[in-house]
């Protein structure tokens, strides 16, 4: 069938608030997540994991485990089935998934045997029991800009690892104004509140698996590959998700070591990681340094642009936390150049993790944008409208289309921001020095191929067929509201089954691409269908069912720049003598394409901007230089924002829809992040004078700073 | 091996559990936790394990109308104890009000969550209506006026549930209007009994 690629402007469901269809499930408990259905005879699966960070597993004591009650297996290394060696999953090599297939040891948390027992109290009394010892090697876990080993990549997954243009040097050297500043930021944890947990089991020769995945095609596809099984053979279903950011789509200890051992002992064998474990095996964001160097004429004209980021990966595979990219279609300079550059240690795999690169690398840019405003005189969002790319600077490119200063327009408007005073460490409010700030925030708008189909059904309903995935989105309801204007039917007779890769091919949900993706290929689907339905005097009783495949009409979308952006404010509290930072308020406004479900849209964007809030003020894992370890891998230790750190958030938009897109999509999942966390830096700097380039904005930095305050302003 | 029921064993006991009104006879392992029993024994897993060591408040029940982290305590410390879990807040068929709120008001992304929040939140309202104080309340003495429960108290007493899709200020609204609606309908009973 052809999919449509004009721009039918249905009108209807799509654009009012809809509670999420799943809602009532999920407010009475009845949703159950991947480790919580029931199995007749399920086994409990307990993984052991490394305690050093560098060696070889020299022996693991498994024959006492043996005889402990309850225990069907123990496998490791020495025991294991075989892999495909040199696996390579949907999204390239993937070595972190070749588990038990060695003796290496590449960091601590790393698995070394499972335990699978009747229950999982036997299993994980079994696995505290067992003896492991290890030959050890030094190892290097501490994360340097300047480490010696560290080396350019060839590329990053998300584009070139370098982009030039123009003569940086001469441009820098020719500009009447220079920042040239590191900015960092720590290791951070999607801490998902649900664990990773799969189910597996053989039934009837098929391989069932109940997995908390973001894509079960993805995760049914690279089963098949790492097992070595026919891929039709293989069935993942994922209902509910509780909440991924970017950890649930590759290949995990907890799907690999479930059909692992369900192979091993015959029966179905459900795989949990406790929340330590999920520290150490489901990836994390990179630590980043990156050094920006902006250059500018007195006018605050950018003549040179540099952005270098440093990351670093694992020494199984190669994974770029890619900040500079960051820059590449934001502002026009001269001289523009962007690089990521990465360095091998003894630690776990970093991820994907909600706006990776763009999340840290805003931070910086961002910060390094408001540094200069400052210094040439000028208002930061003034300096931002200075400072508009025609085209893509980068690319030459034209613009998809670009919102940004309708962002800014907007968003100053209702934060107040006119007649902002620029003075830092000004205002006071009893112990409190206030100051407010602002940062532009901009994401991809991507698409990526898919197929759905949607059926007419005899008594009248309808039922959507698409393998989206749920993971706190609201697409199931997203999907409906989008088929009931295709279809012009009530949502109420539209059924959505998604999270089963039975369901056929469909992107993930990821890179805010999901919504958009599905609701593509539904609308090409339902818009078909009701072409034939108006053609049909009568359905038959298995009702007419149309598939929709946008491969073709998402390949022949024309090369453009194509983004979301947005503009965000926030106004904090600084108590210079405690070191406490209090955020007031928040401000988001987004032209982020057009909004399906504003009620479910806007708890993403404040949700997106939460995470800004936490980045900025509270996230870092602390890994120990001597165990190699982290000092702080639980939700005690690892403190994100909870109830009492985060304030009214507001966050709205603008008229944005995508031209080129049917629906007008364009993806809302992570640009709430952007920027955030250095509008919140900004208004640090504008409450107290002191400009943090470490993030998080810990108390103890915010006293130690106290003493470059300028005099009068750092003591009540 | 799951031991029979009948006779206690080193490792083992047959204990009671009254949970959502009903009885339950089963035998545990005393290792067992209540959030495990809930979940793994009686299929009641609407209440969440998050980290399993009182960290974020996911499995959080009432125990005697109070709320506690099933995560932190073990199953055979249950017994004689009325428990209600998110399976049993709503009245038959109508939702308590503060499911009723999370759901109108969108207090959720995941869902994972939200069974914890939901049963601290009714808790929270009691706590507050009973005069509790709490680290956000400006005026702790004995025989001060009960602060309202406004935004920053709603934020101080539920920050023991953590949720990482960032839903807070949505539950803020979603409990402020549940306490509300808890408030008029006890009220109207007065009122009606009176």
């Amino acid at each position: 069938m052809t999919t449509a690629t004009g721009t039918t402007r249905a009108t209807g469901a799509v654009g009012t608030a809809r509670t999420r269809i799943e809602g009532l499930d999920k407010v009475t408990g009845a949703a159950r997540y991947a480790g919580e259905v029931p199995f007749a005879g399920l086994a409990h699966g307990w993984v052991v994991v490394s305690t050093v960070a560098r060696g070889r597993v020299r022996s693991i004591d498994d024959a006492p485990v043996r005889e402990m009650p309850g225990v069907l297996a123990v496998l490791h290394h020495g025991n294991a089935p075989r892999l495909q060696e040199g696996f390579v999953g949907t999204l390239g090599p993937d070595p972190v998934a070749e588990i038990f297939q060695r003796d290496r040891v590449p960091h601590v948390g790393w698995p070394v045997a499972l335990v699978v027992a009747e229950t999982s109290e036997q299993a994980r009394e079994a696995a505290e029991t067992l003896v492991v010892e290890y030959d050890t090697e030094p190892h290097d876990v501490a994360f340097d800009p300047r480490h010696p080993d560290r080396y350019t990549p060839e590329a990053t997954v998300q584009g070139p690892a370098v982009t030039e243009k123009g003569d940086l040097e001469a441009e820098l050297a020719a500009s009447t104004v220079v920042v040239d500043e590191l900015y960092t930021t720590p290791e951070q944890h999607h801490n998902a509140m649900e664990p990773h947990a799969a189910m597996a089991r053989w039934d009837g020769g098929r391989l069932e698996v109940v997995d908390t995945s973001q894509g079960t095609m993805m995760t049914a596809t690279d089963l098949a590959a790492l097992f070595q099984l026919d891929p039709e053979s293989v069935h993942v279903r994922s209902e509910h998700i509780g909440g991924g950011f970017g950890s649930k789509g590759w290949l995990r200890a907890h799907n690999v070591l479930a059909v692992m051992a369900a192979t091993v002992v015959g029966r179905p064998v459900r795989v949990v990681l406790t929340r330590r474990q999920v520290f150490s095996l489901t990836g994390y964001r990179s630590p980043t340094a990156q050094r920006v160097r902006l250059g500018a004429d007195a006018e605050g004209r950018l003549r040179a642009l540099d952005h270098d980021g440093v990351s670093l990966t694992s020494t199984l595979t190669e994974f770029v936390e890619a900040t500079g990219g960051y820059g590449r279609a934001m502002y026009e300079a001269e001289a523009l150049r962007t690089a990521n550059h990465v360095v091998r240690l003894d630690v776990p795999t970093p991820t994907f993790m909600r706006a990776p690169g763009e999340a840290p690398g805003s931070f910086a840019l961002e910060s390094a944008l408001d540094e200069l405003a400052e210094k040439c005189g000028l208002d930061p969002i003034e300096l931002r409208a200075r400072n508009e790319p025609a085209v893509g600077p980068v690319t030459g490119l034209p613009f998809a289309d670009r919102e940004l200063l309708t962002c800014f327009r907007e968003g100053a408007r209702r934060f107040n921001w006119e007649g902002r005073d620029p003075r830092p460490g000004v205002r006071r409010d009893g112990r409190w020095l206030l100051g407010t700030g602002t940062a532009a925030a901009t994401f991809p708008a991507g698409v990526a191929p898919s197929t759905a189909a949607v059926t007419a059904e005899a008594d009248g309903t309808f039922t959507v067929r698409i393998n989206a995935a749920d993971v706190g989105t609201g697409a199931r309801t997203a999907l409906a509201q989008v088929a009931a204007d295709a279809l012009g039917a009530d949502l109420d007779r539209i059924r959505v089954r998604i999270g089963d890769s039975d369901l056929g091919q469909a992107w993930l949900s990821g890179g805010s691409m999901g919504t958009r993706s599905w609701s593509w290929a539904v609308m090409a689907a339902a818009a078909e269908l009701r072409e034939r339905l108006a053609l049909s005097a009568e359905l038959p009783p298995e009702g007419i069912t149309v598939r929709s495949d946008t491969t073709e009409a998402v390949g022949a979308l024309a090369e453009r720049e194509r983004h979301s952006y947005g503009a965000q404010f926030a106004e904090v509290a600084v108590d210079v003598n405690t070191g406490e930072v209090r955020v007031r308020r928040m401000l988001g406004i987004f032209a982020a394409g057009r909004i399906v479900n504003p009620l479910t849209a806007r708890s993403q964007f404040v949700g997106g901007m939460t995470w800004g809030l936490s980045m900025a003020l509270h996230e870092e894992a602390i890994r120990d230089r001597v165990s190699g370890g982290l000092a702080n891998g639980d939700l005690a230790g690892y403190h994100f924002a909870a109830n009492a750190d985060v304030p009214v958030i507001e966050a709205d938009w603008v008229h944005d829809p995508d031209p080129d897109d049917p629906v007008g999509i364009k993806g809302i999942g992570e640009i709430g992040i952007v920027g955030a966390a250095a509008a919140i830096a900004n208004a640090v700097r504008h409450a107290t004078g002191v400009r943090h380039r470490a993030l998080p904005i810990r108390p103890d930095r915010v006293l130690a700073a106290a003493g470059a305050v300028p005099e009068g302003t750092t003591r009540a | 091996m799951v031991p029979p029921t009948s006779s206690a064993t080193e490792t083992s006991s047959g204990i009671t559990l009254n949970v959502n009104g009903e009885k339950h006879t089963l035998p545990v392992d005393h290792r067992t936790t209540l959030l495990d029993a809930l979940r793994e024994r009686l299929d009641l897993t609407g209440t969440k394990k998050g980290c399993d060591q009182g960290q974020c408040g996911a499995c959080t029940v009432l125990v005697d109308g109070r709320r506690t982290l099933s995560c932190l305590k073990f199953a055979v410390t249950a017994e004689g104890r009325e428990i209600t879990t998110i399976e049993g807040v709503a009245d038959g068929g109508q939702l308590h009000p503060v499911q009723q709120a999370f759901l109108d008001l969108d207090g959720y992304q995941c869902g994972y969550c939200t069974p914890g929040q939901i049963c601290s939140a009714i808790a929270v309202i009691e706590e507050h209506a009973a005069g509790w104080p709490s680290a956000a309340t400006a005026d702790v003495r004995p025989d001060a006026e009960p602060a309202p429960l406004d935004a920053d108290e709603i934020r101080e007493r539920m920050s023991g549930n953590l949720c990482r899709c960032g839903a807070y200020v949505a539950i803020v609204e979603a409990v402020a209007r549940a306490a509300d609606e808890v408030r008029d309908g006890r009220a109207q009973t007065e009122e009606a009994v009176a």
